[in-house]
């Protein structure tokens, strides 16, 4: 119930805030929004059940295309969005089933495999999925009439999945659901021992984080009105590893920061790019590699400085201060 | 009870007709050296190690174990040292251990509906509770970490009871355990018949322990019965001397055949 009431106190307030930012902010806010689905979804499997996945990009893009299709067949934002979570959700089972068989090095293997081959498809199949082109397609207009900003209808259609989502894999963190995807993470035959079916938590935490990634590839092809095989490359399923574990592996609170990462990461070096003098060649090259190194030495840091990333940080700080 | 079972790994016979029976609120020990196939028996009864030979039942029927499925069964088991998981609280880990008791759907946990949220509710009380009968219950918002062993210990026999067993397995529960926390188990294990309504088997180096608690004893040596009887009766057993002692040059450096699952 208090969840019910923080999401919504947190809906009014992020709707408002869409009032007042101009449209750049709006869209990069829709954007964070539209990566946090992913990025709990992630947490969710990774953090709390323990299975690592560097496949996660690909599912997003399983959303995304699923979205693109429905939105030129019928243009039911609702019914798009539904069927690309309930087809990633199917395609996540599957990758699921497999993972539950596996462990550590050989589960990563798998789902990176997956983050390989899933862009490929739209390539091969280029009749129906666009290939490298990828698809665009038509969101109508908001209900409210032309003169409100498209930028803004995009941040309320990504901040209402983004809530949804996080009130959702919020109940259920705290449900006997979450404690069983923890005790599976902590100890497979304690597990077992306390009446857990292990691989069927396992696949179930796979299914969860798969509709997340859904969702969230949904969303951003709604905010890119397009779809396209590059934009959910590797290098995005690496991020979104990245980015819960310098958010905060486990933590809901942590999927966040790491969203806001996502986003904030390659605006911050495209403007340091700028700022320095370059030669144009040298910032092209930069432009987008830097990001990713950025990333990569963050997470390093992070590794080594705070195992908890920001998320632990800030509730070890808190803890501190109630303490005295 | 079990009749006849022999677990082989390889070429090495870990358990060769081994027959034990635990009546109801009964407390039966296993002992043997190490390597005589103590944990093997716990390993055979929970289904991680499938025998070659003999069979299972359980109240009269046929057990065909499955682990997860053990405490729907009635069974529970503790693991030797603590087995706890370290990411949960007390509380919480005393909760995952009556999972065969939750009814809860996913839907309503993922909309936490009002059935899943009493359900919880009921869930957190009765771990209070168990703690709290234990004597740890102030400890159960912490993580099994920040704890002293023996408080670890005690909470990994919560979260078996947590099941409400009717046999409860005991591996090796006072391994690491100071004299005086000994003691205080074999109490609590004396009384658990009376107070959880459950039959023990343990499996137990401290041979003090074992010989105070028990109504019954088997020993095992190179994975067979070599004695059964009450603790009188196999304390003035040769056969039992024979194992520990070893009349006949038994050689050191045998190879370890239990202790598998952890």
């Amino acid at each position: 119930m208090k969840r019910y009431l923080w999401t919504i106190g947190f809906g009014v307030a992020l709707f408002g805030l869409t009032c007042l930012l101009p449209s750049f902010q709006n869209y990069q806010l829709a954007t964070v929004a539209a990566y946090l689905c992913a990025t709990a979804g992630l947490t969710v499997l990774t953090g709390q059940c323990g299975q690592l996945s560097l496949g996660h990009g690909a599912l997003m893009a399983t959303g995304a295309y699923t979205v693109a299709l429905m939105q030129s067949a019928f243009e039911n934002l609702p019914l798009s969005l539904v069927a690309g979570v309930l087809v990633t959700v199917l395609a996540g089972a599957v990758i699921g089933v497999a993972a539950a068989r596996l462990r550590g090095p050989y589960l990563a293997g798998v789902t990176l495999a997956v983050a390989v081959v899933v862009p490929g498809i739209a390539t091969m199949f280029h009749d129906v999925l666009g290939g490298d082109q990828g698809l665009t397609f038509y969101l109508a207009p908001p209900p409210f009439g032309y003169d409100f900003p498209f930028e803004r209808w995009q941040a309320w259609i990504a901040l209402t999945a983004a809530l949804l989502t996080m009130l959702l894999l919020g109940n259920l963190a705290a449900s006997r659901y979450g404690r069983a995807f923890r005790a599976v993470r902590d100890d497979e035959i304690a597990a077992q021992l306390s009446g857990i079916h292990v691989a069927r938590t396992q696949v179930l935490a796979f299914v969860v984080s798969a509709a997340g990634a859904g969702l969230g590839g949904g969303v951003l092809a709604v905010l890119a009105l397009s779809v396209s095989p590059g934009a959910f490359s590797l290098t995005l399923s690496l991020f979104l590893v990245m980015a819960i574990v310098v958010g905060g592996l486990g933590s809901l609170a942590g999927a966040v920061w790491g969203a806001f990462l996502l986003v904030a990461l390659p605006d911050l070096t495209a403007r340091v790019t700028e700022v320095v003098p370059l030669s144009p060649a040298l910032a092209q090259r930069l432009e987008g590699n830097l990001p990713l190194a950025v990333f990569g030495i963050t997470l390093v840091v992070v590794m080594l400085a705070a195992p908890g990333g920001i998320q632990g940080l800030i509730s070890s700080a808190l803890t501190a201060k109630r303490g005295r | 009870m079990l009749r006849g079972i022999g677990v082989r790994f390889g070429g090495l016979i870990a358990l060769e007709d081994v027959s034990l029976t635990v009546p109801p609120r009964r407390i039966v020990g296993v002992i043997g050296p190490n390597g005589a196939g103590k944990t093997t028996v716990f390993n055979v009864i929970c289904g991680f190690v499938a025998p070659h030979t003999g069979t299972l039942t359980l109240d009269g029927a046929p057990l065909r174990p499955k682990p997860h499925r053990l405490a729907r069964r009635g069974i529970a088991r503790t693991l030797q040292g603590v087995g706890l998981f370290a990411g949960l609280t007390l509380v919480e880990n005393v909760m995952a251990g009556a999972t065969a008791s939750a009814r809860a759907g996913f839907v309503s946990a993922l909309l936490a509906l009002p059935r899943s949220t009493r359900e919880e509710a009921r869930l957190r009380e009765d771990a209070v509770r168990q703690l709290d009968a234990l004597g740890i219950g102030k400890h159960a918002d912490a993580l099994p970490a920040t704890l002293p062993y023996a408080i670890q210990k005690k909470a990994g026999l919560a979260r078996a009871l947590a099941a409400r067993p009717r046999l409860l397995l005991l591996d090796e529960p006072a391994g690491g355990l100071g004299a005086d926390e000994i003691d205080e188990l074999a109490v609590l294990i004396r009384e658990l018949p009376e107070t959880a309504g459950t039959a023990v088997l343990l499996v137990e180096h401290h041979m003090d322990l074992v010989m105070s608690v028990c109504d019954e004893i088997v020993v095992l040596d190179f994975g067979r019965v070599v004695a059964t009887g009450t603790p009188d009766q196999v304390r003035g057993d040769p056969a039992v001397a024979a194992a520990y002692l070893g009349t006949d040059a038994i050689p050191d450096s045998r190879p370890v055949a239990g202790d598998v699952t952890r």
